[in-house]
């Protein structure tokens, strides 16, 4: 016991001493807030490990602060403002709900700047971050029109937001260029993590037949849920290959630490401008796991596929879409859809069977 | 030789004024032998957070700001509390009172409405709570059901009905689809007491019902009753006192209080109506209550408290990388050592000598 006391102890000295020692006048201090604990093993623990890449890359020439489970309701303000307060030159804020009091704090303090992660709120002292993570919603749909049977994806989403329709929408897409008669199940938990609710909708989607399981939620219990009853799955935004070894085929992975890395260089060399970056497989924001349990071809197919969206010859929504109604929708970009339709997505293309809800 | 827990001849009145701070001074204990294990400081750990909030005006603010909620909610549950009566549901009175009081700002949004829309926002969040007080306080009084459990209850049931609401009819046209509604127009909001901070009118309104419900419960008849009621129900049906309608009324005033405590938290800091408008404030004012003794002015020193170890623990992860958790570890172990240290105010601690049966027995 003894023994492991001590362990703990010069772990946690350890830790101190890379997180905070002295001389922070030198030091620029980065804070983050985070929406979930960053155990929760997806967004905000991606979030964490970007961080912490971060910290690894430019050593003591940063100093960093997390401030965990924040809510986006009352607290998040004052949390906000509390790192603006202590010095933290640079801050990043990992959630929509927080555009904003960001953009509050971010009005009040003018010299610190902000970072705001997949919201479209910006000042001159707060820039705006996301992956386009619709690129791999795609390869999943490709993936998971050649490897369901039944020709039924269940698939969890969180809120209806322009960001989780653009994932359902381009996994339809995908999964139509192998198996036009593809249909997917969608059951909205309205909540990014709890995973009884994450757990219970890939049940329910189960029990109503779909045979490939993906989520938009923030919690491994849709990889555990399918890996008990044997179902194919995807993991999501960290590789959830432990929770599935055998039945997860990939997992979009967010890749924050380069991005972090970059901003923080930025702010060192006094370069740092607020910016709007929306960065995809390219750029390696959006990173895919290791594409698994699946039969050669399959695994060919998405090596190209991703190959074809790098190579920019493959955009996801390349025109014409069509609308649910059947008729192509306006393509304001030229070959496909331009990023304000894709960022403000609010409809459903051919092939989903279903309403977004409260439209 | 053993321990033996003894029961006390009569209350100790010095262990009921000792008990909570003992209770502190227990944690604080507890929670240095954390600290040094996690490696850090106990010294500073506990200066980061219990003294330095208190000497910046920021967190001071931000301290009544946190405890304005749960001072009003804990307030209205001592009530119930001293009555015997069981209100566990202040969470969904919360939720309901912001909800209702709520939808005055969604109609007039952007319609140019006057200044009567607050006030009128107050008295209907005050209304709304107190109504979805009245289904447990009913069913027991009717039918006899618990209302620890009916209460709680409705607690899932009023986060449904708001979860509904911003998904559906009231959700913001230009939210991009987020579950949440337009943010309220100035006639519907809380004014600040400052021109910087988030210091609100609310506080006030909080201080006024401290001083309301010790004036009632020490002055009126009405207090009387309560305590009577709560203390000796047979002594009480002899006074002609009823406990149905207390039950009744004690409900009601602690549901308009957490509706009233919702509606400001809404109208206040917060802006808009969106789920997670309350970190379990219902929840953790039930702390506060018995943390406060029951006891308004108690109640008042005991929500600052709270709230103080809400803001030193964030300030305590800023500073020196405090993990949150140790926070939530904090306020479990003050909430055990204070129903701890209250069993001493009728119970006491007594070393015998081994009685001679037990030495057989384990022979």
């Amino acid at each position: 016991m003894k023994k492991l006391m001590m362990t703990v102890a010069a772990a946690a000295l350890a830790i101190a001493a890379t997180g905070s020692s002295a001389s922070a006048a030198e030091k620029l201090k980065v804070g983050f807030i985070y929406l979930g604990p960053i155990g929760d093993l997806g967004w905000t623990y991606r979030h964490e490990v970007g961080r912490q890449e971060m910290v690894k890359e430019l050593g003591d020439k940063i100093e960093t602060t997390y401030l965990e489970n924040v809510n986006e309701g009352p607290d998040s303000e004052r949390s906000i403002e509390q790192l603006a307060r202590t010095g933290h030159q640079l801050i990043f804020t990992t959630s929509f709900g927080y555009m904003d009091p960001t953009l509050k704090v971010a009005k009040k303090y003018p010299k610190i700047m902000f970072e705001h992660a997949t919201g479209f709120k910006s000042a001159p002292n707060m820039g705006t971050y996301s992956g386009k993570f619709y690129e791999g919603r795609y390869i999943q749909g490709v993936i998971a029109g050649k490897m369901s049977k039944k020709g039924v994806l269940g698939y969890i989403g969180s809120f209806p937001i322009p960001e989780v329709i653009s994932g359902i929408n381009a996994t339809i897409l995908g999964a139509q260029t192998v198996n036009p008669d593809i249909k997917i199940k969608i059951i909205w938990v309205n909540t990014w993590f709890d995973p009884g609710k994450e757990a219970d909708a890939a049940k329910a989607l189960i029990d109503q037949g779909a045979d490939i399981i993906m989520q938009h939620t923030d919690s491994p219990a849709a990889v555990q849920v399918a890996a008990q009853r044997g179902v194919l799955a995807f993991g999501q935004d960290s590789d959830m290959i432990k929770f599935g070894p055998k039945i997860q085929l990939t997992s979009i992975i967010d890749n924050w630490g380069p991005y972090y890395t970059r901003q923080a260089k930025a702010m060192l060399d006094g370069a740092w401008k607020a910016g709007d970056t929306w960065d995809g497989l390219k750029e390696k924001m959006v990173v895919m796991a290791p594409y698994t349990n699946m039969p050669d071809d399959v695994k060919a197919l998405a090596e190209k596929t991703e190959a074809a969206i790098v190579a920019g010859t493959l955009h996801p929504f390349k025109c014409p879409v069509l609308g649910q109604d059947g008729k192509p929708v306006e393509c304001k970009g030229g070959a496909a859809l331009d990023a304000g339709q894709i960022l403000g997505m609010n409809f459903y293309v051919k092939g989903v069977d279903d309403k977004i809800p409260g439209k | 030789m053993q321990l033996v827990l003894e029961k006390r001849a009569e209350r100790s009145t010095k262990i009921a004024i000792l008990s909570p701070l003992l209770a502190i001074a227990l944690t604080l204990v507890t929670m240095s032998i954390l600290f040094a294990i996690l490696g850090k400081n106990p010294i500073a750990a506990l200066y980061v957070y219990f003294v330095e909030p208190l000497t910046d005006s920021f967190t001071l603010m931000e301290i009544a700001v946190k405890a304005t909620p749960l001072v009003m909610i804990a307030v209205g549950l001592s009530l119930c509390y001293l009555a015997n009566v069981w209100n566990i549901g202040a969470e969904g009175q919360f939720i309901m009172g912001a909800v209702c009081g709520s939808y005055l700002a969604v109609v007039t949004n952007g319609t140019g409405a006057g200044p009567w829309v607050l006030p009128a926002m107050l008295v209907m969040g005050a209304a709304g709570g107190a109504l979805w007080a009245m289904i447990p306080a009913l069913c027991k009084v009717r039918y006899g059901a618990n209302e620890i459990l009916t209460s709680l209850m409705l607690v899932y049931v009023a986060d449904l009905i708001m979860d509904y609401l911003v998904r559906g009819p009231w959700r913001d046209p230009k939210g991009m689809n987020f579950p949440t509604t337009a943010s309220f127009d100035p006639v519907a909001t809380v004014p600040t007491l400052f021109e910087t901070g988030r210091l609100h009118w609310g506080a006030i309104v909080a201080l006024i019902v401290v001083a309301l419900a010790a004036v009632m419960l020490g002055r009126t008849i009405k207090g009387f009753e309560i305590r009577v009621v709560g203390a000796a129900p047979r002594a009480a049906r002899f006074a002609g006192f009823s406990s149905d309608r207390l039950v009744l009324f004690t409900f009601a005033v602690s549901g308009a209080l957490a509706g009233l405590a919702g509606i400001i938290e809404v109208a206040g800091p917060v802006g808009v109506l969106q789920p997670g408008i309350s970190p379990g404030y219902g929840f953790t004012a039930i702390i506060v209550a018995f943390l406060g003794r029951l006891n308004p002015v108690g109640i008042l020193i005991a929500g600052l408290f709270l709230a103080l170890t809400f803001i030193g623990g964030e300030g305590a992860q800023i500073s020196m990388k405090i993990p949150l958790d140790l926070t939530k570890v904090f306020q479990g172990i003050l909430l055990f050592y204070v129903l701890a240290c209250d069993s001493l105010i009728l119970y006491r601690i007594r070393l015998i000598a081994t009685p001679k049966k037990a030495i057989h027995g384990t022979a």
